[in-house]
């Protein structure tokens, strides 16, 4: 007997025999008109809200300010390459493992783009975002969120992220509406998503 | 540990049976119509959606009918990024395959993403019998799970069940499969998710096998991708050392950028939301982050067969978004469990028929006929599959399957009646003669379905005179209880 792959790519042949490929190549439409940064950092900031998210608007200046006022009791971790400094945060070295990083209350992280309109965030943790687990296992996660890395909409942000790297997009908290279609927010990722949008960082250096 | 769909019977007796449970009515009249209502308010908010749509059927579309080229491409990929990756041509060697993998790491459980393929080649099941526990980890999965029940809706599998039964699983079930619901346990939505949240963090924080399915996989980069909203996706994709991803053989795309229309269309189609609470990508193993064991197993079980099929290949396109079950009358009315399959409603009634083959089984052979060909589900589809020509389709080949051999007393009328495809005279002539095959089995010995549950009697009144009568259930049409079956 032939081996599995063999077989089932002769299958597939066959299934295919005589059925030429569509040459027409459809492109997706674009999104709505591109429109001014500023008009697309409200609409990201309105439609992350939307997801029951807290969003919050501050310059680089109050930044760190608004940080330590959004963190709850508890230990905080920060991925190794964030770019500024949360008091008494645990730098992540990759060694915490899934038990010891359920005991820390939350995360700051930064974030790769920004998708205005559907209020998404797009995590491809790099070292200003850190490996994966650390902003998932903790309960709330502040991230925070450059003017300048928020695109119009999903095709705009395609054409930036690299696809070698992994990825979360992210859109609110985590939700389910598995009840009666009751939606509750907050099951197993972290419940509370506090985002902090500011100015590109060329314009406040 | 979970209920079987084998040996369901056909969808009239089904149906029948799930229309005598107004519980079950009231829940998904109440399901179907809220999210009916999201999803058209955020569809109507892109302005290019009818382009959007040509742009996902044409993604799906061009990889189909170059399958080979591209999953070939996708092993190379995958491969590449530090994937191992197995082909699998049917559950069994699927199944092998997982558990051949958890053994290898002494693993005595894994925790799983929602995920339809896993329940069509019914792991759990398989994982068990060697030993293997597996942890449903969705809310809805883990309601159906701990109350050894079936999924009744693609989306919201649990939706036949209502909070107060929940919390009752809970409080019930949860002991034995680990931590158990706290004493104070209300049937309040967040206090029972908080519970399920308990339940389940022991589990992933201790998992060291994770299982998932893909919604997409990119031949390109050698990308998979899952779109969740609990979070409990990215627990399993993330805390195990070792990933375990089943993938049907039509989840493939060709390019990277093939991502953008479906990523646009699955959840505006799905849950009515601009975009699902988390998606996570994985292209293969990222060093230091996330499971440093990645395993893909490629699955045909059926998908060869129906792309054999030059009308009904379109069905292999469905990205499993659930829109065309809530659009659909049938399906509103009777529930999944009436399809007896893991893929329920419209797209059930072609896809089932399509990967398994038609003239087998009457169940299966009854399920192109649980239509009223409105044609709402053409509609909605958001990589445009032709729901009712397929169906018509599939109903002239249930009645070529049973042409020659010895035909039952089904395969008369069908034939019989096989030029009147899609009339109802005909509908009603094969439902009364399910009916006389049903009085038959109360007779000879119950199946294993209708040996777990009271034998419904067979019904006075068919399925299609019901509907006629009652105006598809609108009204209760002047019924007498003492009818009912
Ligand atoms: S057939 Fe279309 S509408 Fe139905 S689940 Fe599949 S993709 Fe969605």
């Amino acid at each position: 007997m032939p081996d599995a792959r063999t077989e089932i790519l002769a299958r597939v042949r066959e299934a295919l025999v005589g059925s030429a490929i569509d040459p027409v190549q459809t492109v997706a439409p674009r999104a709505a008109t591109p429109v001014a940064t500023r008009e697309l950092v409200d609409l990201f900031a309105e439609r992350v809200a939307d997801y029951r998210a807290v969003v919050e608007r501050c310059s680089a200046e109050d930044l760190e300010d608004r940080i330590a006022a959004a963190l709850p009791a508890g230990q905080v971790i920060v991925p190794p390459g964030l770019s500024l400094r949360v008091p008494d945060a645990i730098v992540d070295d990759g060694t915490l493992t899934a038990a010891e990083l359920d005991l820390i209350a939350a995360v700051v992280t930064e974030a790769r783009v920004g998708i205005a309109e559907t209020g998404t965030i797009v995590l491809d943790h790099t070292p200003d975002q850190g490996r994966r687990a650390i902003s998932l296992v903790p309960d709330t996660h502040i991230c925070i969120v450059r003017e300048d890395q928020v695109v119009a909409d999903v095709p705009e942000a395609i054409a930036l992220l690299d696809p070698a790297r992994p990825q979360t997009w992210i859109s609110g908290p985590s939700a389910t509406s598995d009840i009666e279609l009751d939606r509750v927010e907050g099951v197993h990722g972290p419940r509370t998503l506090h985002v902090l949008i500011t100015p590109p960082r060329d314009v406040t250096s | 540990m979970s209920g079987t769909f084998v040996g369901m019977p056909a969808f009239p007796e089904a149906a029948r049976e799930a229309l005598t449970d107004s519980q079950l009515r009231h829940n998904l009249a109440h399901a179907t119509s809220t999210i009916r209502a999201k999803r058209a308010k955020v569809v109507a908010e892109v302005p290019d959606w009818e382009e959007l749509r040509l742009a996902g059927a044409a993604v799906k579309e061009r990889a189909l009918l170059d399958l080979e080229t591209q999953l070939v491409r996708l092993e190379e990929t995958l491969t590449a990024n530090g994937a191992t990756v197995h082909w699998a041509r049917d559950a069994a060697e699927a199944n092998a395959i997982v558990a051949g993998i958890a053994k290898a790491h002494a693993a005595t459980e894994v925790v799983k993403v929602k995920s339809m393929v896993t329940q069509e080649i019914g792991l759990n099941e398989a994982l068990a019998e060697e030993g293997i526990a597996a942890w449903e980890t969705d809310l809805a999965e883990l309601i159906v799970q701990l109350g050894d029940d079936l999924p009744s809706h693609i989306l919201v599998p649990a939706i036949h069940r209502n909070r107060a039964e929940i919390r009752d699983i809970f409080r019930s079930k949860m002991g034995a499969a680990g931590r158990p619901a706290p004493d104070d346990l209300t049937d309040e939505p967040a206090v029972l998710a908080a519970a399920a949240r308990e339940h389940l963090r022991e589990k992933f924080l201790r998992a060291k096998v994770g299982v998932s399915g893909a919604n997409f996989a990119v031949a390109e980069t050698g990308t998979l991708v899952v779109v969740e909203s609990e979070g409990n996706g990215r627990m399993c994709l993330t805390l195990p050392e070792v990933l375990v991803s089943v993938v049907g053989i039509e989840k493939v795309v060709s390019r990277w950028e093939d991502l953008d229309p479906m990523l646009r269309l699955l959840p505006r189609s799905s849950t009515g939301e601009r975009m699902n609470p988390y998606t996570s990508m994985w292209s293969g193993i990222a060093p230091g982050d996330g499971p440093q064991e990645v395993h893909v197993v490629l699955l045909d079980n059926g998908r060869t067969r129906a792309l054999a099929d030059e009308v009904g290949r379109q069905a292999l396109r469905c990205i499993r978004c659930s829109a065309c079950l809530n659009v659909c009358p049938v399906y509103e009315r009777t529930g999944g469990h009436a399809y007896g399959s893991v893929y329920p409603g419209p797209i059930g009634a072609i896809l089932n028929p399509l990967l398994k083959g038609v003239g087998h089984d009457e169940q299966t052979d009854s399920l192109p006929y649980a239509s009223t060909l409105c044609g709402a589900c053409f509609e909605v589809c958001p990589v445009r599959i032709d729901i009712p020509s397929v169906l018509v389709d599939q109903r002239a080949q249930v009645v070529d399957a049973h042409r020659g051999g010895v035909p039952k007393p089904e395969a008369m009328a069908m034939k019989g009646a096989a030029y009147v495809l899609g009339r109802s005279r005909r509908l009603s002539a094969v439902e009364r003669l399910t009916g006389i095959g049903m009085r038959f089995a109360r007779r000879f010995g119950p199946t294993a379905w209708t040996g777990a549950r009271d034998l419904p009697d067979a019904p006075g009144e068919s399925f299609r005179d019901w509907w006629l009568r009652t105006d598809g259930g609108r009204t209760d049409g002047g019924r007498n209880d003492d009818q009912k079956g």
